[in-house]
């Protein structure tokens, strides 16, 4: 099977991920697409690791895991308590830090 | 050289006199003017002391010195604080101290009635110790100090009655034109170090045959312009008319007898120089033939009394620095001119403040006349100056000023000519002005306001116009018989000992010179005492009298030469201040403050939107990526 293909993949949940980010309002959801858009970057990674035949590709997907991971940990708290102090996990409506 | 501590005494005496006086404030008011006038009377005693210690010594070890400190010492500059007293110094030093004494004595009387006696006594001890540093300097930095403390108790004096506004600015004006002089004073010694090494006199005298002459050229013309600046001489002169401002005891000590002589001095004491600097030289003498008829031309003119002797100072003065252009010759009269007019000169400039102490200090002659029985010793006294400044023999004036002709017209070719047809119609004008002055103050009909009581002065103020007059008759005959003044003088200037034919004898000189003043006299007696004389200055004269009795225009002049372009180059580097630097400046920050508040319309605090433009700026910068790479 033709690597390249994953690579299309890849680019197509990276999109996904992007526009999902832009356009959605609801900090879960947002989150996710970041997510999306990590493993998007992983899945090029290993693919480009079996197209070069060597490991550096995979170590930098497990790199990218364990930065995701703790995002996830510090963005999902951030989340939890802005939902609790206003009662809206709307990412629009936590636009106080400007000007 | 011998050494000397007393001559520090010299100084010391009147500035304690000033520091005591200035810093006890009104608590000396009672005794302040009696212990000026003693600290100045103590450094004349001082004065004389040296003097018979040096008659008593042979000529070659005259001169004493004094080296007080080690002032600078920079690598290879060193400077000594230092006193230095030889033949020169000690003529003013008796003029500066004796006449300062008598005026001290004359001031007591004189402001008696103001408030800020103390005030006026404390200046002028301090006048007295800056002209004494001045001539008693051993170098040019020295003099320096003094010449400059002369500009400061000036500027004091003229503007003691600074509650005026004319008076405050005549002051200001005064102190400024001294400026430009310092100015000049400074870059003489500037010159004097850069090319010599050395600003002491000794060490400029060693030092002037070796250096070029255009650097001593140089040296004697920034001389002049201080001389010009300190001396009222042309083109500095604007500032000695308006000086009068000061009360009339300041007038006779500072702007008649001895500060505005500092030029003469300073230009003597430079003789080195200027006799190794022809061009400079010859500047001199033309600095002074301008004056000397400028001054006399203002003088016919000015109906203010005080006005008319200090053009007739600048008029004297500007005989004096000819003389001293005139190089080594000339050197002796020109001093021996100085000290005669010191005491016709502060003799007058007495008398006139005597009179106007009688008129309720009305200074305007048109408003005198017949004077002469209410005021008898002023009259004398006053009487006999003007007899020594017109030069009538034997008083004191004949001696010196014909002696300056004679030099003149013994210049040699078409230059003595020159000076001495210049110095001859002076002298004629200065015989008009006077005679004007004599006859408008004290003969004539009365033709003062109603409420005016002249009478004599206290013998306070009579007694040093008394023996200033005993100078003004005397001292001529005493410093020229056996040509004393000019065999004392004569160890410090380089003589050429051969003497140039004479164009005229001396004779000749003198019969040419009484000629003259008679012709000044005569036109003068006709004009004021056969005519009545008008208490209004009469205002359809010719166009010669008016411009005259606008000083010759010098103060338009200086308004339309200096004043105005200095003014708009003034607000022009102003406004380009305000438009390019500053400009530059909030230029900057404007920028700065623009793109900012441009830039924060970004900033609105939506994630989405700043999602967005990191997405964009991704894109962007991978597809010119792209582009450079394919």
């Amino acid at each position: 099977m033709n690597a390249a293909n994953y690579l299309y993949i890849s680019a197509l949940l990276f999109t996904i991920g992007a526009v999902g980010v832009v356009v959605r309002r609801n900090a879960i959801v947002v989150f996710m697409c970041i997510e999306l858009m990590l493993n998007a970057a992983n899945l090029s990674f290993v693919t480009f690791s079996r197209i070069n035949g060597d490991l550096d590709g995979q170590v930098m997907a497990f790199f990218t895991m364990v930065v995701a991971a703790c995002e996830v940990v510090v963005g999902l708290a951030i989340i939890v308590t802005i939902y609790r102090s206003r009662r809206s996990a709307s990412v629009d409506d936590a636009s106080l830090l400007k000007r | 050289m011998t050494t000397s501590t007393s001559l520090v005494y010299l100084i010391a005496l009147p500035l304690a006199g000033a520091a005591i006086l200035l810093l006890a404030g009104r608590r000396a008011d009672k005794w302040g003017h009696l212990l000026g006038t003693a600290m100045s009377a103590s450094s004349f005693g001082v004065g004389l002391y040296q003097l018979m210690l040096m008659l008593d010594r042979p000529t070659e070890q005259r001169p004493v010195g004094k080296k007080l400190f080690e002032w600078i010492n920079v690598g290879e500059f060193k400077v000594d604080a230092g006193l230095l007293l030889d033949q020169l110094s000690i003529c003013f030093v008796l003029l500066i101290t004796g006449v300062g004494t008598l005026i001290h004595i004359y001031s007591i009387s004189y402001m008696s009635h103001d408030k800020d006696r103390r005030r006026f006594f404390a200046y002028l001890n301090l006048f007295i110790a800056a002209m004494l540093l001045l001539v008693l300097g051993d170098s040019y930095l020295n003099l320096y100090v003094g010449w400059e403390g002369v500009g400061l108790a000036s500027y004091l004096l003229i503007g003691f009655w600074n509650q005026k506004p004319a008076y405050a600015t005549a002051s200001k004006k005064a102190f400024v034109m001294n400026r430009i002089g310092d100015m000049g004073l400074s870059f003489a010694i500037m010159i004097a170090f850069a090319t010599m090494g050395t600003v002491s006199f000794a060490g400029v005298q060693e030092h002037a045959h070796h250096a070029s002459e255009a650097a001593l050229t140089g040296m004697g013309i920034m001389l002049l312009v201080a001389a010009a600046g300190k001396s009222a001489q042309f083109p500095l002169q604007a500032w000695l008319g308006d000086a009068m401002a000061g009360p009339t005891p300041v007038s006779a000590l500072i702007h008649a007898a001895t500060m505005v002589t500092a030029g003469v001095y300073l230009i003597t004491r430079s003789n080195f120089v200027f006799d190794a600097a022809p061009t400079a030289q010859l500047l001199v003498v033309i600095v002074g033939a301008i004056t000397l008829m400028f001054g006399a031309l203002i003088g016919t003119a000015k109906d203010d009394i005080k006005k008319a002797l200090a053009a007739s100072t600048m008029s004297q003065i500007g005989y004096m620095i000819l003389a001293a252009g005139l190089g080594p010759v000339g050197y002796a009269f020109a001093i021996m001119h100085l000290l005669t007019h010191g005491f016709f000169k502060a003799g007058m400039f007495l008398g006139a403040g005597s009179v106007m102490h009688g008129m309720n200090d009305e200074v305007n002659m048109r408003k005198y006349g017949a004077l002469r029985k209410f005021m008898p010793i002023t009259f004398v006294t006053f009487g006999l100056g003007y007899l020594a400044i017109l030069g009538v023999p034997p008083f004191a004036g004949f001696y010196s000023k014909d002696m300056i002709i004679e030099t003149a017209f013994n210049a040699g070719g078409a230059k003595g000519i020159i000076l001495g047809v210049t110095t001859l119609i002076g002298a004629a004008i200065t015989a008009f002005y006077m005679t004007r002055v004599m006859i408008l103050t004290f003969t004539g009909t009365k033709r003062w306001d109603d409420d005016a009581h002249p009478h004599e002065s206290p013998w306070l103020m009579w007694l040093p116009m008394a023996v200033l007059a005993i100078g003004s008759v005397s001292s001529g005959y005493l410093l020229s018989s056996g040509d004393a003044l000019e065999n004392w003088l004569h160890p410090l200037f380089d003589h050429h000992e051969e003497h140039e034919a004479h164009l005229f004898e001396p004779i000749v000189v003198s019969a040419m010179a009484l000629t003259m003043v008679a012709i000044g006299v005569a036109i003068a007696f006709f004009k004021y005492a056969r005519q009545e004389v008008s208490s209004v200055a009469p205002e359809n004269v010719s166009i010669f009298t008016k411009i005259a009795r606008q000083d010759l225009m010098q103060d338009r002049f200086n308004e339309a030469v200096f004043m105005r372009p200095g003014q708009a180059l003034t607000t022009t580097l102003v406004a380009a201040d305000d438009v390019v630097i500053d400009g530059a400046v909030r230029g900057v920050g404007q920028v700065a403050m623009g793109s900012g508040s441009a830039l924060r319309g970004l900033q609105n605090g939506y994630v989405r939107s700043y999602a967005a433009v990191i997405l964009v700026g991704a894109i962007a910068l991978i597809g010119a990526i792209w582009v450079v790479v394919q």
